[in-house]
């Protein structure tokens, strides 16, 4: 009885809008993304985290001579963000890929809220990322997840008419009842579909909580992580390790020992004899799914929720998700692909991360990753852009 | 004429209505050959800003601990009072205004000579402040009232004149010092600010400051009318001095160029406070968008009720046709001004109302709420409940509908030239010399 190990990456990171962005600019003014801002916490996140993580990666990798396997979900503006500013980080990934160990897992481009508003912009927006991979790593992704491990039936629906074979979600306890996120399951509404669910407990413990002096695991070891992960053993034949990519040397600082724990980790688990690593598309293939997964609700990875609150639900978020959104037909009417690539940063999902006004627990997490003084201040720069997209369609000749 | 005044905002120290109202006030004064040394609780040094001498209180203050300690309990016996307090402003909404204020600092152009001057002021003043104008306030008035009286050891004046409660008894201690005339200035009560459920301790300096003055000078008449009835003053000792507007410094704008070519502009210029009605603007604003397409509504300032309405404004979806620009400096709002075709002021309760005269400098027509001074100079504006937002928003269609519906045989200008700061400062000349012929 074999249990896979199966680690996924999220790599992602916004084009943050400019914080003078006010009422004076709109008309005169259709720059919106902050640059400098941009370019500084790229610059930071590429040497503290994406440089020596990769470096990392690749070092285990070869040590394990195919034994250590992961996979990433590379956003598409994280990409124009590197090809702009980094070519050097995507040559690394490139490398990492091309040893064969590593899975590219399908996403929106603009890591956006897309499906909760226009099926016609989601399946658009798969499909250019979809052929952003093929062209800059020369593979076809056969998994899908969606922005922040949003999920639903629906979504399953989608994406097994669309070919794919295998989907990433939450392991939520609600959807879950009484049974173990360490199998592969299928969605009730889309049984041709492999689904593989994050154990949050597991992968929080890396990713939040490691450092937490507060912690009572405090501090976790290797030995004992691995000891963890080997209690599954019996139990259980996947574990999903789902994470942000910036998890190591960024939210978690190199000092707090996050590489070193990461470099002696593989060596640990492959200790059991029944352990390995594999990535989703091979563990979605060596197991048979064990039962259905029923979601109505919309699922996500976020806050302790796992829903949608992080990006919806106080006036602010939906009234800037349909005033985005009220501007799909307009935009893509100019033919102008400028516009409509300008119109669409604006739907990544950050831009309502910002608006949450969540401030207990979850806000804290939420003022680490948020640019701007207040959920309020974040709705107006993001509004006062719109209005002056809006108004550009408008010159333009375009009824809206 | 030598005057000795306190006030609490004077440029750029402004936050709303009484920096701008003293600045307009004893500029012309000055022109008329008073001569006034103007007292601020907190300045470093000493300014001269268009002829007036400007000095800071906190340079007494911290040599006078002793008297500090007495005048409080003196206060705490003679007035009772015990609590904290606030001026226009609560604690958060004035340390917003404080960031805004730092990040415009190059708006404020009306001492230029002094850019320095003022830039280290500010930075000190920030410190100073924190905290002051919140919970304790009331430390920061009795510190301010030990000023009074030492700065009347000190000076050479005819008259002393003191602007709105929080430098009362600043100058009923002068007063008593140096047995000057007191003339209390009074640009708002708390009545306006807070309605009848207001902060007893302010009303009681409100009204210690008004018995203890030998002449008081309202806004307007409403203004007068709430001292005669609500603080149980003698009608002869009010009179009441208009504010003045401002004529200069017009910003010279092509509307033809402007963004919203399409869109009529709307505008709301003043804190987001409860006394300022932004509700009633924001609800009108809705109910006319529900009939107009081509109008945009822009709601300009800071205040304690920004995020409610901002959120309301989201909950009912006019992000599109509706805007906040946050808190102005002086140039962004004449810009402003400039940029609009239609002026609302709808506050609950305003002594006066010195907004809806800048924006007829700009030639546009004005809505203002009944519940305002301003609103007895101004014949052939439209005039409104605050509270009436049906009202208030079939008047904002017909005005933006024909344009021809406010126009007199006067032009704006002509009315507004009438209201220049030289009247003001001459009536207020005559309640000096009567004070000083009465002794």
């Amino acid at each position: 009885m074999s249990v896979s190990v199966c680690f996924y990456f999220q790599v992602h990171q916004p084009f943050r809008l400019r914080k003078n962005y006010n009422f004076f600019s709109i008309g005169p003014d259709h720059y919106y993304e902050d640059d400098k801002i941009n370019r500084e916490i790229l610059y930071k996140i590429i040497e503290k985290s994406y440089i020596p993580t990769n470096n990392l990666m690749l070092k285990l990798i070869k040590k394990y001579n195919g034994q250590f396997k992961i996979a990433f979900s590379i956003s598409g503006i994280i990409i124009e963000q590197l090809e702009k500013y980094a070519p050097y980080v995507l040559d690394s990934f490139r490398r990492l890929v091309d040893t064969g160990c590593v899975e590219i897992i399908n996403e929106t481009y603009y890591h956006s809220l897309c499906f909760l508003k226009s099926k016609e912009e989601f399946k658009e927006q798969v499909t250019f990322h979809k052929e952003k991979m093929k062209s800059l790593f020369g593979v076809t992704p056969t998994t899908f997840r969606n922005t922040e491990l949003i999920y639903n039936n629906e979504l399953a629906v989608e994406i097994e008419k669309m070919g794919y074979k295998t989907i990433l979600a939450e392991g939520v306890e609600r959807v879950l009842g009484w049974r173990s996120p360490n199998f592969v399951y299928y969605p009730s509404v889309a049984p041709k579909l492999k689904l593989l669910l994050k154990n949050y407990r597991l992968s929080d413990d890396v990713a939040f909580r490691f450092s937490n002096g507060g912690w009572p695991e405090y501090p976790l070891t290797a030995d004992k992580y691995a000891n963890w992960l080997h209690a599954v053993a019996g139990n259980g034949e996947v574990i999903g390790l789902f994470m942000d990519y910036e998890t190591f040397g960024e939210h978690q600082w190199a000092d707090t020992g996050i590489f070193k724990f990461l470099e002696v980790l593989p060596e640990k688990i492959l200790a059991h004899p029944d352990y390995c690593f594999q990535t989703p598309a091979e563990a979605a293939a060596t197991y048979p799914p064990v039962g259905p997964f029923d979601s109505r609700e919309y699922i996500s990875w976020a806050d302790i929720d796992r829903d949608l609150s992080a990006w919806l639900g106080n006036p602010l978020q939906d009234s800037a998700l349909d005033f985005a959104y009220s501007l799909e037909k307009p935009v893509k009417e100019s033919r102008d692909p400028n516009l409509i690539h300008t119109w669409r940063k604006l739907l990544t999902s950050d831009h309502y991360y910002y608006a949450c006004t969540k401030w207990f627990n979850d806000g804290d997490v939420h003022k680490y990753f948020n640019p701007y003084d207040t959920p309020y201040e974040a709705y107006m720069i993001y509004i006062n852009v719109l209005n002056d997209l809006k108004l550009s369609l408008r010159d333009r000749g375009i009824d809206c | 004429m030598k005057v000795l005044m306190f006030g609490w905002e004077f440029p750029p120290y402004i936050s709303g209505g009484l920096g701008t109202a003293c600045f307009g006030l004893t500029k012309q004064l000055s022109k008329k050959n008073v001569a006034i040394t103007f007292v601020l609780p907190k300045i470093k040094g000493e300014i001269n800003n268009a002829g007036i001498r400007v000095i800071g209180g906190q340079n007494y203050v911290y040599e006078e601990m002793e008297e500090i300690k007495k005048s409080a309990e003196f206060l705490e016996k003679e007035i009772r009072v015990s609590s904290s307090l606030r001026p226009y402003l609560s604690f958060s909404t004035y340390k917003e205004y404080l960031d805004q204020l730092k990040k415009t600092e190059g708006e404020f152009n009306f001492i230029k000579e002094q850019v320095e001057t003022s830039k280290s002021l500010s930075r000190s003043q920030s410190i100073d402040f924190s905290g002051d104008y919140g919970d304790d306030l009331l430390s920061e008035v009795t510190r301010f009232a030990v000023v009074g009286r030492l700065l009347a050891k000190k000076e050479d004046f005819d008259v002393i004149h003191a602007h709105d409660w929080m430098t009362f008894l600043a100058g009923v201690e002068a007063k008593r010092q140096s047995g000057k005339p007191l003339v209390v200035h009074v640009h708002a009560t708390e009545i306006d600010r807070s309605g009848e459920n207001g902060n007893q301790d302010i009303f009681n300096l409100e009204k210690y400051g008004m018995e203890n003055a030998d002449k008081i000078i309202t806004v307007s008449h409403r203004t007068k009318d709430i001292v005669v009835n609500k603080y149980g003053i003698h009608p002869d000792k009010v009179s009441v001095v208009h504010n003045g507007v401002d004529l200069d410094e017009i910003y010279q704008y092509d509307k033809n160029n402007r963004p919203f070519k399409r869109d009529k502009i709307v505008l709301y210029l003043g804190r987001i406070t409860m006394q300022k009605g932004p509700d009633y603007f924001l609800e009108a604003a809705n109910l006319v968008l529900q009939r107009k397409k081509n109008v945009r509504f822009v709601m300009a300032g800071s205040g304690d009720m920004t995020r409610k309405l901002i959120t309301r404004m989201a909950d009912l979806r006019i992000a599109d046709r509706f805007h906040f620009t946050g808190f102005l400096g002086k140039t962004e709002r004449e810009k402003l001004f400039a940029m609009s075709d239609l002026y609302v002021m709808p506050s609950v309760s305003e002594p006066f109302g010195i907004t809806p005269l800048e924006a007829m400098r700009y030639n546009m027509p004005i809505i203002i709420s009944k519940q305002s001074g301003v609103a007895e100079l101004l014949d052939n504006v439209i005039k409104v409940d605050f509270w009436d937002i049906h009202k208030l928003a079939s008047s904002i269609v017909d005005v933006l509908e024909e344009p021809g519906l406010t126009e007199t045989t006067e032009s704006n200008w002509e009315i507004l030239k009438k209201m220049d700061w030289g009247f003001a400062a001459q009536k207020v000349i005559n309640v000096y010399s009567e004070c000083l012929s009465r002794r």
